[in-house]
């Protein structure tokens, strides 16, 4: 643990006023949303006609639906006409040719945050042919899962090259009809990641490194696809903890996961867009749909986030637990400071016999944070010997911000147990005196009493982005005590 | 005569609008193990966590003078980087956080500060091991979180094991002696002992004198109202013990 002096709340701030703001020469449709529209785009990507069925389908129906209201959390009406459906940047004529072009201010961010040298130069906007290390990296992933037949490509690809996998679990797990951002989103994703597991085959690598070393820019409108076949291990990581460059600010996403008989699912976020400034101005509104179906015997879909950005987080990863004795798991961290609201939690859906699920939820808020945890454990009839256990903590740090839980337990079969367990608390400063008096500055005091906090999720993390989640969370939370 | 390691001049402090420390004057020499006694409510505590940093409390007047530096101008990690160390009356907890944790990031923040080389893990632990067998402490501390569900005595114990990993110049222990059975009494003054060395001062916060039938102090100060009444030597905590505090209060108001 580092300690900079200057203040480094400041620092962030200004990454993203000065890092992203030239103009990025594109192919760009008009703002605006209609049938053809939807048409246009999915001609644009080639895609087979069933995939354009299936998005004006979801386009109707999502004319039909009121924007969710439940939420807690404000913000000022979105115009879906503003908004341009399609755009596919090109590569800038300016970007910056090698490390010594970028900013030394997001240098010394990605430094503080761990980042591997190799990577820095990607996640600031290098121009890849300057790019020296990554793209062999990358090409000795691609042949590895190559080899083991696991398939990974962008969505777009999928659709034009294996059709029948997308065909059959699109919109299986988050249906068109799902709700509003869902739906918007089925009817215009433009793009996303793709995964196929064979049959007994265990992911010879966490993907997430592959996934980092190409950050796809994948915009606005997310899709993502993973299906773990029989027997079969995945780990994914999505995100990055490095600040995300981006001009968006709503973000519908979707995520849909598959576990057949015995496979298992490792999900991952660290999510860390631009929160807004210091008054809440600008920021990004992150509405996302993520569900896991634990489909077959004996699955386990896990999902673990560490969300520290966004002004606006309204997200609850989900497990659908169909199979017998199959088990879903959520694992979260949220921080919401300065003016950033989290509306976050899960649903775990117990419809199997023996099914079993744990929901660990960390919420930090600081400076005028609003921190919302929303969670549905529902078990049906047909899940006898469910069980669940549920924690929810929350951590405030000074008197301006807010911390929220709202548990809901539907137990319909009275074999299953289901445990809630929620705390809240302040770092003190009692506790703070203490660090100090051992020695310790502020900030490594209150990066100590944090990670303590948090501890029980970032185990859950690989490895090696556990040491940046943590260090992501410090960069976060600089100056919200004292 | 030599320049005391640490000399309180005329120290006036008060927290929400109340004084509680009110000209309070003291000496410690290097290398000496005085007691503070004194009445509830009498200050002792107020003093110890003035010394150790605590900013809650505001200076009215007076100087406090450490190893000739102004210690009162100095934030509270710099004074345990410049070897003063707080033995807590109420140690806190840090959930989740290892203990051996918090103290190897202690124990390399202040070398780091010194200029000396951190110690690595391997290192480190060798150190603590051989400190815990001192205090007689299970190596499931280790791994604990910071005083997480520890009993009063464990506490209390694990406040001397960071007294022995830190090796302070200034131990000020607050009522460490307070809630300890007889047997951790022992375990307690041994460690407190061992470090007793002929450049490092010790400041004794206690109610009773059982602790100083193990931990022999050179000087025994009497704190009433604010300020030190009666200073003597470790014969005076005996009177104390049996004839109370009242008589050393009427005689510091007849003065």
């Amino acid at each position: 643990m580092s300690t900079k002096p200057q203040d480094l709340e400041a620092l962030v701030g200004q990454k993203y006023r000065h890092g992203f703001v030239t103009d990025i020469e594109s192919d760009t449709f008009p703002p605006g949303l209609d049938e053809d529209v939807i048409r246009a785009l999915s001609h644009k990507k080639r895609e087979p006609a069933f995939m354009l069925e299936w998005r004006l389908k979801a386009y109707r129906h999502w004319l039909t639906m009121q924007e969710p209201r439940w939420a807690r959390v404000h913000y000022n009406p979105i115009d879906y006409q503003a908004i341009s459906y399609y755009s596919a940047p090109k590569p800038k004529a300016n970007a910056p040719k090698s490390l010594e072009e970028v900013d030394p201010k997001l240098l010394e961010t990605y430094a503080k945050l761990g980042i591997p040298l190799h990577e820095r130069a990607k996640l600031a906007g290098v121009a890849v042919d300057a790019v020296f290390d990554s793209v062999s990296v990358a090409t000795t992933f691609k042949e590895r899962l190559k080899q083991a037949g696991v398939i990974f490509m962008p969505i777009s690809e999928a659709i034009q090259q294996h059709p029948d996998l997308v065909e059959q679990y699109l919109g299986s797990v988050v249906p068109h009809t799902d709700n509003f951002f869902a739906s918007l989103n089925s009817a215009v994703f433009t793009d996303g990641s793709f995964v196929y597991v064979p049959r007994g085959v265990r992911c010879p690598m966490e993907l997430s490194t592959y996934f980092r070393i190409n950050a796809a820019k994948t915009g606005q409108f997310e899709r993502t696809l993973i299906i773990a076949d029989a027997g079969s291990y995945v780990s994914y990581l999505e995100g990055c903890t490095a600040p995300m460059r981006d001009e968006n600010q709503l973000h519908a996403a979707v995520v849909e996961l598959v576990a057949l008989d015995d496979a298992q699912i490792k999900y991952a976020t660290v999510q860390n867009w631009y929160p807004g400034d210091e008054q809440g101005r600008g920021g990004i509104y992150n509405f996302v749909t993520k569900r896991g179906d634990c489909r077959g015997r004996n699955s386990r879909i896990s999902w673990t986030q560490v969300e520290t950005g966004s002004a606006i987080t309204w997200k609850y990863p989900s497990c659908i637990l169909r199979g017998e004795n199959s088990i879903g798991e959520f694992y979260s961290v949220a921080v919401a400071n300065n003016y950033q609201q989290a509306d976050t939690g899960t649903k775990m859906i117990h419809i199997g016999a023996n099914t079993r699920s744990t929901i660990i939820s960390k919420g930090i808020s600081a400076g005028h944070g609003q921190n919302t945890y929303r969670g549905l454990v529902k078990i049906l009839p047909s899940a006898a010997g469910a069980r669940n256990f549920t924690q929810c903590d929350s951590l405030l740090m000074g008197d301006q911000c807010g911390a929220h839980t709202f548990p809901y337990v539907e137990v319909r079969n009275a074999t299953a147990t289901a445990e809630h367990e929620a705390t809240t608390s302040r770092i003190g400063d009692d506790q703070l005196f203490y660090c100090q008096q051992r020695g310790l500055s502020e900030e490594d005091a209150v990066n100590m009493i944090v990670s303590g906090f948090c501890k029980s999720v970032f185990k859950e993390l690989p490895m090696e982005f556990a040491v940046e989640a943590q260090n992501l969370l410090s960069v976060s939370l600089e100056g919200a005590v004292g | 005569m030599t320049e005391p390691l640490l000399k309180i001049c005329d120290l006036t402090v008060a927290a929400s609008g109340k004084t509680i420390l009110n000209g309070l004057n003291l000496e410690l020499p290097v290398g000496e193990v005085h007691a503070l006694m004194g009445p509830n409510g009498s200050g002792k505590s107020t003093l110890a966590q003035v010394l150790a940093g605590r900013s809650d409390y505001a200076i009215v007047r007076g100087t406090v003078s450490y190893q000739g530096r102004d210690l009162l101008a100095m934030p509270a990690e710099e004074r345990a980087h410049a070897g003063v160390f707080l033995g807590f009356q109420y140690p806190v907890e840090i959930p989740g956080v290892n203990n051996v944790y918090l103290l190897k990031a202690a124990l390399n923040a202040q070398r780091k500060a010194r200029g000396e080389p951190e110690v690595d893990a391997f290192e480190f632990l060798g150190l603590v091991r051989e400190k815990m067998k001192l205090m007689r402490m299970d190596e499931s501390f280790l791994n604990r979180g910071v005083n997480e569900g520890f009993s009063g005595g464990e506490k209390k114990r694990n406040e001397i094991l960071q007294l022995l990993v830190l090796e302070p110049t200034l131990a000020i222990l607050d009522e460490t002696d307070s809630g300890l059975d007889i047997d951790a009494l022992k375990v307690v003054a041994d460690g407190i002992n061992t470090l007793r060395r002929a450049e490092r001062s010790f400041l004794l916060v206690t109610h009773y004198q059982r602790l100083l039938n193990y931990v022999q102090p050179d000087r025994v100060h009497v704190l009433a109202d604010g300020r030190v009444v009666k200073s003597g030597d470790r014969t005076l905590a005996l009177e104390l013990e049996q004839r109370g505090y009242d008589w050393v209060r009427a005689q510091a108001k007849v003065a």
